[in-house]
């Protein structure tokens, strides 16, 4: 290879969870500014993949390094993008001081007003266009706006990996759009490297460098166009899968998870359609 | 003259004989003060992880530990001090996630039992218990002054410590999880925290009625407000208010503190809600 080194390297990770083996045998490698989509059906061990990642979970064979050393918890260099939050619409809270709790939310005191940490909460937010409604209460926002939050909130501390998972599932098609372009946005100017976890790899298809696809607790990574083969995934999921393309986008047919799109997606189109369509 | 004998009556009213020259009205004053602007620090926490239940619950553990101290015949904050700690630490050792009302409500249940024991062996009825329930102004001593403010500066303390890691753990949890706070540790010294508070709040407002200075004036600078600091100051202020305003009205009828503390509490909670609503309606008319 002899390329730039990798921001985060798995290598052959297993896990066990209550003595079952999620994962077996993952091997998969981020370099900085990469923007990857880490796919695959329900149940396929990606939020375990992402907890190990964090070090919340230990794996019991091989090993994660993130800039060449072994992961440990609490990395202020992995920024974490968790699936849904539930907020109190009462709570008493702007979304500035949400995001700033990204910066030194794990230290103990109250944080003294200082100008360079407004100024670096005043950039999150301007990196991930929520200025207008940074002072708002964070209970009253709608989850796209509040989608922004927590991506700045994972941003603040500057961190080279950032991993999200299922930004999408809860999101309509426009910001859906948004928050690829986003990242995709901070994947580019900003080299960060990015890990996305997504079920459905059809609105992402266009804007990710790269795929991992996760089945039965292993994974195949590359470009979209050779992990997405029936051939390469009917090695992945042990036994004859069929990955077909229609209308542009990218259906797996035969995983146990046949729809990979999910029913209430059905107005998904691919990301190129739809930046076709925007007006 | 008639408009002399008006103002008379409510300067009369207003400043009672005696509100400022005697020694146990300044003390009901000071220890007012403190437990106001405390309960509000920390009632912002107990509003936001959504513990009322708890914080109602641990006044009560509080008052069956006044009444064991009146048996063994040590100090009452002792005793009070003994059985909130106690009461927190059992609280937190035994709650998981999700059963935790199902162990205070047990917990609560024990220490009224023991509570009620208690003020029978010490043949302590009457006045005692309802000083303890309902609060009581004349017996605030000079020692009690002094403890209330330790005890409110510990509180004040351990609040300003926790502030940062334990507001990430209640808005942002797994991010919180992830970058290593530590979730059990906080969990027990926020009980603890409520613990503390109770120990001062019991004895000026009771037992009974303490919980409404945790929730009432927070709850209130949430309709007005919600940005972190702003609530914390229009809360104080609220909470001030209710304070020294029942203990004047206390003082000038001889009725309970608790009972005036609350009903103004409700007061300005009433008055916000029905200002916020006109004010409202008036702007979407518009």
């Amino acid at each position: 290879m002899g390329e730039a080194k990798p921001v985060l390297d798995v290598r052959d990770v297993h896990v066990h969870l209550q003595r079952r083996l999620v994962l077996s045998g993952v091997r998969f490698q981020i370099q900085a500014g990469e923007f990857v989509g880490l796919i695959g059906p329900n149940g396929a061990g990606k939020t375990t993949l992402l907890k190990t990642i964090l070090g919340l979970l230990t794996p019991a064979q091989g090993q994660i390094l993130m800039d060449n050393r072994p992961i440990r918890r609490g990395n202020p260099a992995i920024g974490y993008v968790p699936q849904k939050v539930h907020l109190d619409p009462d709570i008493p809270l702007r979304g500035r001081d949400f995001v700033a709790l990204g910066l030194d939310g794990v230290r103990w005191g109250v944080p003294l007003p200082r100008r360079s940490r407004r100024e670096r909460v005043q950039q999150a937010l301007a990196s991930v266009r929520a200025l207008a409604y940074a002072d708002a209460p964070v209970g009253r926002l709608s989850g796209g706006e509040l989608q922004r939050l927590q991506i700045a909130q994972a941003l603040v501390g500057e961190p080279r990996l950032l991993l999200v998972d299922e930004p999408l599932s809860n999101l309509d098609i426009r910001n859906t759009h948004e928050v690829v372009r986003l990242l995709r946005y901070l994947a580019r100017e900003r080299g960060v490297a990015i890990l996305l976890v997504a079920h459905d790899l059809n609105p992402l298809l266009s804007a990710l460098d790269k795929v991992v696809y996760l089945a039965r607790g292993r994974s195949m990574a590359g470009r979209a166009d050779e992990v997405m083969t029936s051939e390469s995934l009917s090695r992945l999921y042990g036994y004859p899968v069929e990955v077909m393309r229609v209308q542009g986008r990218i259906v797996v047919v035969g995983s146990p998870d046949v729809h990979v799109v999910p029913p209430d997606a059905t107005a998904y189109t691919s990301l190129q359609d739809w930046e076709v369509t925007t007006p | 003259m008639r408009m002399m004998g008006v103002l008379d009556t409510l300067c009369l009213w207003l400043l009672p004989p005696g509100l400022l020259t005697t020694p146990y009205m300044w003390h009901a004053y000071v220890c007012g003060t403190v437990v106001a602007v405390v309960a509000t620090l920390v009632g912002y926490f107990v509003v936001l992880r959504g513990a009322a239940f708890m914080a109602h619950s641990l006044p009560k553990i509080g008052f069956a530990g006044i009444a064991g101290a009146t048996v063994l015949q040590i100090p009452p904050l002792a005793g009070l001090l003994t059985f909130n700690l106690l009461g927190s630490l059992v609280l937190s050792a035994l709650s998981r996630r999700g059963k935790r009302d199902v162990v205070t409500a047990l917990t609560l249940v024990l220490a009224l039992g023991a509570g009620e024991l208690f003020l029978t062996l010490g043949h302590a009825y009457g006045e005692t218990a309802y000083a303890l329930l309902f609060g009581q102004i004349v017996g605030i001593s000079g020692p009690q002054v002094g403890q209330t403010l330790t005890v409110g500066l510990v509180t004040t303390g351990l609040w300003m410590t926790l502030y940062r890691p334990l507001l990430f753990l209640t808005v942002a949890r797994d991010q919180a999880l992830a970058r290593r706070v530590r979730e059990r540790l906080l969990e027990n010294l926020f009980v603890v925290l409520i613990g503390l508070v109770c120990v001062m709040t019991v004895p000026v407002v009771g037992a009974l009625l303490s919980f409404s200075l945790l929730i009432g004036p927070i709850t209130t600078a949430c309709l007005v407000t919600r940005r972190g600091l702003h609530t914390l100051l229009l809360a104080g202020a609220l909470g001030l208010v209710a304070v020294w305003l029942a203990l004047l009205l206390a003082y000038d009828s001889g009725w309970p503190v608790g009972f005036f503390a609350t009903t103004i509490i409700i007061l300005e909670y009433g008055m916000v809600h029905i200002g916020r609503k006109a004010i409202s309606g008036r702007s979407s008319k518009k």
